[in-house]
């Protein structure tokens, strides 16, 4: 197994379900694509989040009907701060794709996916506890992990491992 | 009335604190509070080099640590493009699908002895103490084994390792007989489970749920066979789905899991190919001692690889395995240095728990107890 170089060009990566589904109902939605490690990964524009994942949930043929997962990276000192990245799985399909989100340092929000899949309710509650990162339009937005009168938010980089405790 | 069950409570299966509102014996609104059990994994991987997050990979799912060894290793190996040896991928499958027997003999256990059944509990776990004899022959540890190294295994097993397997192997199935035999199809157990806590497909799915609560509602997705890793795709086994979608469902499902891994074991002993158990990796896999003792080179890459990690070309992997909970995902983000930049663990339970108000609400107390146990939650893997 040798260590293919990644593929950035959005031309080549055409046809994958995914790239498809955007450049067609939302085009413009895609700001790169990079397909690395057999893995695809498409960063979105911040405001048409909720609109591609509800666009990628009801694809036709290729419906990424299960939310894997969702968390995100701090890359303090550099700017965009946050990357808020979505794990799509399409069982019909057993097709994967990654959505990441750059937002900014001051006051981070983002829509909720909750109202596409109720899956994400757990998971924007964990990245808001841990990097700060508020979700727009989620039913329940409090801390799950940290202790509710907890000061801080732990995993960003700035945050000390051992804590200030 | 709202009532508090837990964090500590004998049928939570570990620090899961339950708010229950309830309206008589009804339980009108379910509230899991999560996060007692943080140890704050995610950011300490951070601080170690890639090598020495491995024991602690051991710790997120303590009832299933061989696999999320295999998942963060799949995961790096991918990063770095290393080609893992035959024998490797075959002993990873024996001792993942030997795991997943150990995680559903103490699932099977407790979830029994929620409901009142305490025999199975003992028998389970007589079961158990077999498997864990095999991981301490293996690796010199029962539980936290982190026997899955990054490029192959830790050390080669023992001679009459894949004996005594033989030996567990041939005799597992007369006990799960024994284990359907007190509950299957006993009248207390069929009315305790079935038509209980039930979930539909649709919302399975949507709540993200996977593995046997996903599998018992009808949908057929199985990683280890729909998305194959580590030579899974060269064994034959079926996949256990049921429709009904309640609890007793989810029992059958996994129980037949205790079959068909008992199968797949059996087939990885019949099948174990010869060969080195480490990949051809001297910059990342540490060498045998007899080399490291005798060999200017050998010894060096082992100094180097002990004191300073070895670096991980930059880039990010999201790699999943078919845990005996569910789908369990380790995303990891390499910046680069010997260091990963951030490492975050899917838990195939954080997602499985979301499905609890969809299956409580509107029925019995009694009922919660059941559910939480169907589910078959680990709390080290929720909050980790």
């Amino acid at each position: 197994m040798s260590l293919k170089p990644a593929i950035t060009d959005l031309e080549q990566l055409k046809e994958h379900p995914a790239v498809a589904c955007l450049e067609r109902g939302l085009p413009g939605s895609i700001e790169a694509a990079k397909f690395e490690h057999d893995e695809m990964s498409l960063y979105i524009e911040r405001s048409s989040i909720r609109e591609a994942c509800a666009l990628l949930r009801d694809h036709p043929s290729c419906p990424f009907n299960f939310l894997s997962d969702v968390t995100c990276v701090d890359w303090y000192p550099a700017e965009p701060r946050f990357e808020v990245i979505y794990h799509l799985l399409s069982i019909r399909q057993k097709e994967r794709v990654r959505l990441k989100v750059r937002l900014g340092d001051d006051a981070p929000s983002l829509d909720s996916v909750t109202p596409i899949w109720p899956a994400a309710n757990y998971f924007e509650r964990e990245v808001y506890d841990l990097f700060g990162i508020r979700f727009l339009g989620h039913p329940y937005l409090r801390r799950i992990q940290m202790p509710d009168d907890w000061e801080g938010h732990p995993l960003r980089k700035d945050y000390p491992v051992e804590g200030y405790r | 009335m709202i009532l508090n069950m837990g964090p500590q409570h004998p049928s939570t299966h570990g620090v899961l604190r339950v708010m229950l509102e309830i309206d008589g014996e009804t339980v009108v609104r379910i509230m899991p509070d999560i996060g007692y059990l943080h140890t704050g994994i995610e950011k300490t991987c951070e601080a170690k080099f890639y090598q020495q997050v491995v024991p602690l990979t051991d710790r997120i799912d303590y009832l299933c640590p061989l696999t999320n060894n295999l998942c963060y290793c799949l995961a790096v190996e991918k990063l770095l493009a290393l080609e893992i040896p035959p024998k490797a991928q075959w002993l990873r499958v024996l001792l993942n699908e030997l795991t997943r027997i150990n995680s559903h003999l103490v699932w099977l256990g407790t979830h029994a002895l929620d409901i009142g059944a305490m025999t199975v509990f003992l028998y389970c776990f007589r079961e158990r103490e077999d498997v864990l004899r095999l991981f301490e022959a293996v690796s010199g540890q029962r539980m936290m084994t982190s026997y899955f190294r990054i490029g192959g295994l830790a050390l080669e097993p023992p001679m009459d390792f894949l004996d005594r397997v033989r030996d567990f192997v041939r005799r597992f199935p007369a006990r799960v007989d024994e284990y359907e035999n007190l509950l299957t199809a006993n009248p207390i157990w069929e009315m305790r489970t079935k038509g209980v806590a039930r979930i539909t497909p649709e919302d399975a799915v949507a709540l993200g749920a996977s593995g046997p609560t996903l599998r018992a509602s009808g949908v057929d997705f199985d990683l280890r066979r729909d998305m194959p890793y580590s030579s899974y795709d060269k064994f034959n086994f079926d996949v256990p789905v049921a429709q009904e979608g309640d609890v007793f469902a989810r029992y059958l499902c996994r129980v037949r899991e205790l079959r068909e891994s008992n199968k797949i074991v059996e087939q990885a002993l019949a099948g174990m190919p010869e060969g080195p158990i480490k990949a051809e990796a001297p910059k990342v896999v540490l060498p045998d001692r007899e080399k490291m003792k005798t060999q200017m080179e050998a010894l060096i890459y082992h100094f180097k690889i002990i004191t300073e990690g070895f670096s991980v070309p930059a880039g990010e992997v999201y790699q999943a395995v078919e845990s005996p909970r569910g789908e369990m995902g380790y995303y990891v983000v390499s910046d680069g240095t010997a260091k990963p930049y951030r490492v975050h663990m899917r838990s195939a339970c954080l997602a499985n728990l979301q499905t609890l108000p969809a299956m409580c609400e509107g029925r019995l107390i009694a009922d919660v107890v059941a559910a939480i146990g169907s589910i078959d939650i680990v709390l080290g893997e929720i909050d980790r």
